[in-house]
């Protein structure tokens, strides 16, 4: 009898789940290690949210005294920013993780080991979730000490807020990894730029009136613009507009399955075509 | 019951119309070493990446340990395992942090205590704590070897495990292979360009050209079947395109079996 029988593979925990959950925190892990032993990673996780968040108080506070629609609440282009923060690093975040594997020319090994690649889309958007967090939350803090802005004055709202717009990012990270997966690493420059296209459609400091009329038809086809329309809503009226909420979340989630199709998709052509391998040379 | 760890039928692929494995068959059995033997782009890499399943087949039959490679993959990738100098592990991670990760990914039920197992059986003591990116050629290869026993693997897929190492290193690395697949039974199977290699491990050879399994058989069969002195004076032949001296190409009966279902 071969020592293979003892059979070590199997699962620690029972189950297809916790088979599946132990494979995604070894996906988590794998990053932790790696952000542990680099610190300028994050420093810069950090050191951008920051940097935007002081430069748009010192903006409010010259506007406070100059403008007439900032001085009706103090805090909207910190919350402003500081939300539009959490998309962007959403998605550079669930980019990033993706691209680290292809810089390291890891994906063929993670392509032949029992990680599904739905497994992979959950591990990459917990990655995704942490650098969010480990980006805005002390911007989020510091914002409170220097300008008396917080952003947790959204109240209970502000998780939804969140939840769509990291949604939302990880929805275009998937986007973008599939473009990757099938042009190559050649690509790698849209995981910086995609975020910028949406900005100005997204309503982020202004509101969508301000836009022509036919880019607001396109600003309500985006998840954004009701959350910044929705932040507004509480910071200068004071009312919860959970119509904007609904608005929100509904078309988040058509375009999480439009990102998760793109990208299982792409997958499976880069299978058939036998560039798993390649990607990344 | 079949007594086959790999059973491959008729397998083809074909890249934009070109052809690059062509009606291929063979097959694995447990405890054996089957070497993919042919020039560049004769189509063992194209082979083994279907094999994994990194590369979906255009025809034709894979079945891992009794699962359809194409449909069930997911039943079977804990159980086998792979290395190739053409597949890194991530740099920044040092050896420990890599191959406890890998432990995790493949479900190994105490990663620790295995590492510590692989780390005594592949001298790796003293590396655990280097940076993949700061080991050398042959350091590398001892740690990728590491990543794809992690499991125990039942069947190990190397291509050219070898490559690029001094001599010293290779003829470890081929010592090392033979010692444990006596050991454990499991299944190898391997590419390669190195007829030393081929003629200390391998139990079968498999001999590519243009796609093609062109020839097969033990190395010392096809050394007397050629009239050759050794494996490099076949592999040659066979790449310059050499007819087969006599007789079809024989196919081992399980594959019959494979082909009838």
């Amino acid at each position: 009898m071969s020592d293979n029988t003892a059979n070590i593979a199997a699962p620690a925990t029972p189950g297809a789940v916790s088979r599946a959950l132990s494979r995604i925190a070894a996906m988590v892990l794998r990053h932790v290690y790696l952000m542990r032993t680099s610190w300028p990673r994050i420093f810069e996780l950090m050191y951008w949210p920051t940097i935007q968040m002081i430069l748009w108080g010192f903006i409010t506070r010259f506007l406070l005294t100059n403008s007439s629609y900032i001085a009706q609440a103090a805090g909207l282009l910190i919350s402003a920013v500081l939300l539009w923060d959490v998309l962007f690093r959403g998605q550079l975040g669930f980019s990033l993780s993706f691209l680290e594997e292809v810089w390291s020319r890891n994906l063929g090994n993670l392509s032949v080991s029992p990680l599904r690649p739905s497994e992979f889309l959950l591990s990459l958007m917990a990655m995704s979730l942490l650098r969010t967090l480990i980006g805005v939350l002390p911007a989020a803090g510091l914002a409170i000490v220097f300008y008396k802005a917080n952003l947790f004055d959204l109240g209970l709202p502000l998780i939804g807020f969140f939840a769509i717009l990291l949604i939302f990012g990880w929805a275009i990270g998937m986007m973008v990894c599939a473009l990757i997966l099938r042009v190559g690493q050649g690509a790698e420059s849209v995981a910086w730029l995609a975020i910028f296209l949406i900005a100005p459609v997204s309503a982020i400091y202004y509101p969508v009136s301000v836009l022509p009329e036919w880019l607001q038809i396109v600003a309500w086809t985006l998840p954004s613009a009701p959350v910044f329309e929705g932040m507004r809503a509480i910071l200068i009226d004071g009312t919860i507009r959970f119509d904007l909420l609904a608005h929100g979340f509904g078309l988040v989630l058509v375009y999480l399955a439009i990102g998760a199709g793109l990208f299982l998709y792409a997958f499976h052509v880069a299978r058939r075509r036998g560039l798993l391998l390649q990607v990344g040379e | 019951m079949s007594n086959s760890v790999v059973e491959v039928s008729h397998l083809a692929k074909s890249f934009n119309g070109v052809p690059a494995v062509q009606d291929a068959s063979f097959s694995v059995a447990h405890g054996e070493t089957v070497a993919l033997l042919g020039a560049n782009g004769a189509g063992k890499t194209t082979t083994i990446s279907m094999l994994l399943g990194l590369v979906l087949p255009s025809a034709g039959h894979i079945r891992i340990l009794g699962h359809d490679m194409v449909r069930h993959r997911y039943r079977v990738l804990h159980r086998i395992n792979f290395s190739s100098p053409y597949v890194d592990l991530p740099r920044r991670l040092t050896v420990e942090q890599n191959l406890l990760f890998f432990g995790r990914l493949y479900g190994v039920g105490a990663p620790r205590a295995r590492l510590a197992e692989l780390a005594h059986d592949l001298d790796l003591k003293d590396l655990l704590k280097k940076p993949g990116g700061q080991l050398s050629a042959g350091q590398k290869t001892r740690v990728s070897l590491a990543k794809a026993l992690i499991n125990k693997p039942e069947l190990l897929l190397l291509d050219e495990p070898t490559a690029s190492l001094d001599p010293d290193t290779a003829d470890w690395m081929r010592g090392y292979l033979k010692a444990y697949r006596a050991r454990s039974g499991c299944a190898i199977l391997l590419a390669s360009h190195n007829m030393a290699e081929v003629e200390r491990l391998a139990d079968q050879v498999l001999m590519m050209r243009q796609g093609r399994i062109v020839d097969r058989g033990a190395p010392s069969e096809l050394i007397e079947r050629y009239d050759r002195n050794n494996m490099e004076e076949v592999f040659l032949d066979i790449a310059r395109g050499a007819e087969r001296p006599r007789g079809p190409v024989p196919e081992a009966q399980s594959l019959r079996e494979v082909a009838a279902r």
